[in-house]
This record gives C-alpha cells, structure tokens and sequence, in this order.
C-alpha cells in the first residue's frame, strides 16, 4: 500500500501567540508537529504494517524549517519524505495549500493520503478534504477508526451526539482526529536510521493566496470577575446578575 | 443575478436546528447586497418552510438524495451555486459543515474562510479565531465566490414571519456514504453545541468522582459536559469532551471550569464563553484570571453544594 502523510510544523501549543503590526508574529516561537498530524503518520505506520507491505512516505508544503519534523517522521518509522519547498509556506491558507499539495500528488500514485483534521495555528479544517476534491477522490473525515481490507474502507467518526460509520474505496484520503491512535515516540534506532533514509526537497511555486489576513489582533479583554464566598451566592449571581441561569 | 447561498443541516432526516443562525447570518448579508437568500437542503429531510423562511431565507431547495455523503453534498452545492448565481455561499461550522466548506471552495476554486465568529456585511472581512482563539484574524477571501462557515452561537436566525418557497433540485453521487449514524448515549448535548458547559480538570483526582459534575449538569436543563486535555489524556473522560485548543473550541453562555488550573491551550478553547465559572482549591491557578466568578474551595465540599442550592 502507497501511503502519504502530511504533516505541518505549527507553534507550540503551550506557548501563547505574538502579535505585531497587526500579523501574527511566529519568529520568537517554539515550533512542533501539528498534533493531529502525527496521528496521520502513526496511522500511516499501522496501515502499513496491517496490510503487509507498500511504503509511508511523509510531506510538508513547509520551508526548510520543516526538515526537521520531517526527520521526525522518518524516526517514526516513515520510509522516506518529501519536502515541498516554498520559504512563504506558512503563510498560506488551507484552500492555498490544499491547491498546491493537489498538483505535486496529481503526477503519483497512492492508496491513501492522511491528514491531520486540522492545523492547530489557523484551524481551517481544510486541507484534506480540499486535496480530496481536487484530486476527485474520497475523503473522510475527523476519523477515529480505520479498517482496509481489499481496498475496501470502513471508518467511524464522531458528530455533534452521534458516532457515523463511513464506508468508500481505495484510493482515497482521510483526515484524522484524536483517539485513532496513540502515536510512537521515535526510538534512538529510529533516530539513527533515520539518518539515512531519503529526504527530497521540491523547489514548489506559490499560487495566488485565497484568502488574505488584513489584521489579526488579541482576543477581547474577558472584565474583571471576582471571588463568590460559597455556592449559594454563586448560584444567586448566575440567576440575577449574570442571567445565565 | 447574485444570491447568498446557506446549506442547511440534516440528519436522519431532520433539520438541525444551529444551521438556522447561518441562516440568520445569510440574511443579513443579503439584505446588504440587496439579493435573495437561497436555503439549501443537501438530502432528503423534513424541513418547515416557515422555520426557514422565518430564519432569513427567501427560497428553500431540497436536494432529494437519501445519501448522507460531504462529497455528493458539495457537489450539489457547487451546482446550485451556479445555477443560483451565488456569490456568497455559508454553511455552518459542525463537524459536517467543516467537512463540505473546504470541498466546496475546491470546486468554485475560489476560497474560505472557517469557523468566523463575525462578519461584516458591507466590507465581507470575517473575524475567526486562529491558534484555538488565542487571537483572532480578520480574513477576506479572494475568488469569484465567498465561501465560509460560521460558528454556531454567534449568530441568530432573523425572526421573522415568512415562509419559504420550497422547489427540489437534483443530488449528486456519492463517492464515500455514511452507513450508520448511532445516536451516542447519554442524552447530553455535545459540548460543542451546549449552551451551557460543566467541565472537570485533574482537580476532580478520579474519574469515579465525575457524578459530582454530572450532577451539576442533571441540574441545569440542556448542560452538555466537558473536560480538560489532561484528564482525557489520562484516560478519564472520552474524546469527544476535550476542550481546548487540541480539542473543542467552546463559547457557551456559561462555562463551569471544576478542578480546572487553566493551561494556555485550555483557555484558548473557552475564553469566549459569556459567563465563566471556575472552582478551584487553588487561588493562583490562572482560570480565575479568565473567570467572571470564582470559588476558591475543595470541589468535593463546594460541588454538593451547588447541585444542592440549583435544586432550590
């Protein structure tokens, strides 16, 4: 099975976020691994691993910023990775990107794409499905469980107070939510294989952007609370001040 | 001629009642371009002309298609986009809206703005949080078509008295179906559509102590539970609860934070709530600076306590 996993860096998700000029400034910021992310690799690994042969091959629209969380990947057990170079790469939308990522997988052949459900910098929820479109292919989505059996696919996901049950074909794509799997560490075998295993890195042009950011600022002051005594009167704030209840 | 276009949300064939703010939201826009607002149905469902119409919407399409499939549904959308002259098209930001934004952008090949919390009609700039809502852009999309999901709770359906005009369209094929849809138990609301959330952090030390929080919930009619990421890393609570930036992101008119400290990725996930109730044995733990109303006590003695006075 040809398998693809896409994977972003993002800003740490336990630093808070810069602002200047009105744009989002990342460039004192920790970097990591988009979280849902590494369960598309890890889910990579497991279909892999189930279906007993094909190959894991782990992609970032990214600069080379983002080599580094590739050789991550490659630690993890991914077979090879595919950088798809652009130095303005973090700044483009899900739709932008879902474009680009549509064009470079276009010209190969592949079982499955997986995605993380969504980046957690600009939370767009976009580009697996975008790249599904594009391609003409289906796609699932925030998927919690996934079974192939002879190209057949069976996925479950959660909705608001409903779990749906998906069903579609190879070749297809998928995007991953929390709970799928529990994604391996890389071990120190992992880390020096990883070493020598391949990393190409494709000069990758930038179409126009689909969606332009004209500010960005903080979210709104939440005013001043303040400390109740007891349950009592927090219940009489909630009813008669507040009106919540 | 132009038209905004909003996709109403069906499952087992009944209207969900949220897609009727994004209808709302329609309206308002359209007022502004002076258009007509299109409401569109994906599937087969039982819908009332007069809940539509009333929303916002001028005409009501009902594509008649028994498949529940994102795919067969952007299709479709994409079509009657055209055939409607849409230059806006808003569905709302469930977890089926965030599924069939991005795949209708692909096909308009224009592009979307997801998850906006505002807009204003005149300029078409969209606000959204980014980064869980640790801030907040403001977005314009560029393309001949502005596609966008709108945040459930942030918009309302217009109030009116009207009754939508009702024709059926074509569907599409599906590429991938929905098989089943099990309804989960419980009988909650799901946090992310909860008016009110009571959520419980490592504060609670047990999971077996979480019918402290249920009973909070079983007080106030319509609450839907949540947690923090530790205790549903650990195992405690599924999921589906998780609030935060790695989870949901939330904004209830009340949010009850119990045993919460308030980690920056949690906060990001429930700062817009309206009113935010923490209960923490901890006076420094950073949720009270985010709170409206604090209890500074053991959760164990001050839970029983208010399960006790909401049954007043």
């Amino acid at each position: 099975m040809e398998i693809f996993s896409f994977v972003k860096r993002v800003p740490s998700t336990t630093a808070n976020v810069e602002i200047k000029d009105q744009q989002l400034d990342t460039s004192g910021c920790e970097f990591e691994i988009n979280p849902y992310d590494l369960f598309a690799v890890e889910e990579g690994l497991r279909q892999k691993e189930a279906a007993g042969d094909g190959n894991v091959t782990s992609v970032s629209f990214g600069s080379d910023a983002s080599q580094k969380y590739l050789r991550t990947t490659l630690a993890m057990g991914a077979d090879a990775a595919l950088l798809l170079k652009n130095d303005a790469a973090d700044t483009a939308d899900a739709a932008t990107t879902a474009k680009v990522i549509a064009a470079a997988m276009g010209e190969r052949s592949f079982d499955l794409l997986l995605f993380g459900k969504q980046a957690v910098d600009r939370d767009q929820h976009g580009v697996g499905p975008g790249v599904a479109t594009r391609l003409g292919i289906p796609c699932i989505t925030e998927v919690i469980s996934l079974t192939i059996a002879d190209g057949k696919v069976t996925a479950m996901r959660e909705v608001e107070g409903a779990t749906e049950t998906i069903t579609t074909s190879v070749p297809c794509a998928i995007t991953c939510q929390k709970g799928l799997n529990e994604p391996r560490l890389a071990s120190l075998k992992g880390i020096m294989a990883a070493k020598r295993k391949p990393l190409e890195s494709i000069d990758t042009e930038m179409p126009a952007m689909a969606l332009t950011v004209e500010s960005t600022q903080p979210p709104d002051v939440r005013p001043a609370g303040r400390i109740v005594a007891n349950a009592a009167e927090l219940v009489d704030a909630l009813r008669n001040e507040a009106k919540v209840l | 001629m132009s038209s905004v276009l909003v996709i109403l949300e069906t499952r087992s064939g009944e209207l969900r009642p949220a897609c009727l703010e994004t209808v709302g939201a329609a309206r308002t826009i359209a007022d502004a371009k002076g258009c007509n607002v299109v409401a569109l149905a994906t599937e087969t469902a039982n819908i009332d002309a007069a809940v539509v119409g009333g929303a916002g919407a001028d005409q009501l399409m009902i594509a008649a298609a028994d498949a529940h499939s994102a795919d067969a549904a952007a299709t479709t959308i994409a079509r009657v986009a055209k055939e409607v002259g849409a230059d806006v098209v808003l569905l709302s930001a469930t977890v089926r809206g965030r599924d069939i934004t991005p795949r209708v952008a692909a096909l308009l090949d224009t592009g979307f703005a997801a998850d906006c919390t505002a807009v204003d009609s005149n300029t078409m700039l969209f606000t959204r949080p980014i980064c869980g809502g640790k801030a907040f852009n403001n977005v314009k999309v560029n393309g001949d078509v502005v596609v966008a999901s709108l945040r459930p709770n942030f918009f309302a359906g217009a109030g009116r008295d009207h009754t939508a005009e009702i024709s059926e369209v074509a569907s599409e094929t599906a590429l991938a179906q929905v098989v089943e849809v099990a309804a989960q138990s419980g009988g909650r609301p799901d946090v992310a559509e909860s008016t009110i959330v009571v959520s419980g952090g490592r504060g609670m030390a047990s999971p077996d102590n979480w019918n402290l929080i249920e009973a909070i919930a079983d007080a106030i009619p319509g609450a839907g539970l949540g947690a923090s990421r530790a205790v549903v890393d650990a195992g405690w609570r599924p999921h589906s609860e998780q609030v935060g930036q790695t989870g949901k992101t939330v904004s209830p008119e009340l949010y009850i934070a119990v045993g919460i400290s308030g980690a920056i990725q949690h906060l990001a996930g429930m700062r817009s709530s309206k009113v935010i109730v923490a209960i923490n044995k901890d006076p420094d733990a950073p949720i009270f600076k985010h709170a409206t109303y604090g209890i500074v006590g053991d959760v164990f003695e001050v839970l029983p306590e208010l399960a006790a006075e909401l049954a007043k």
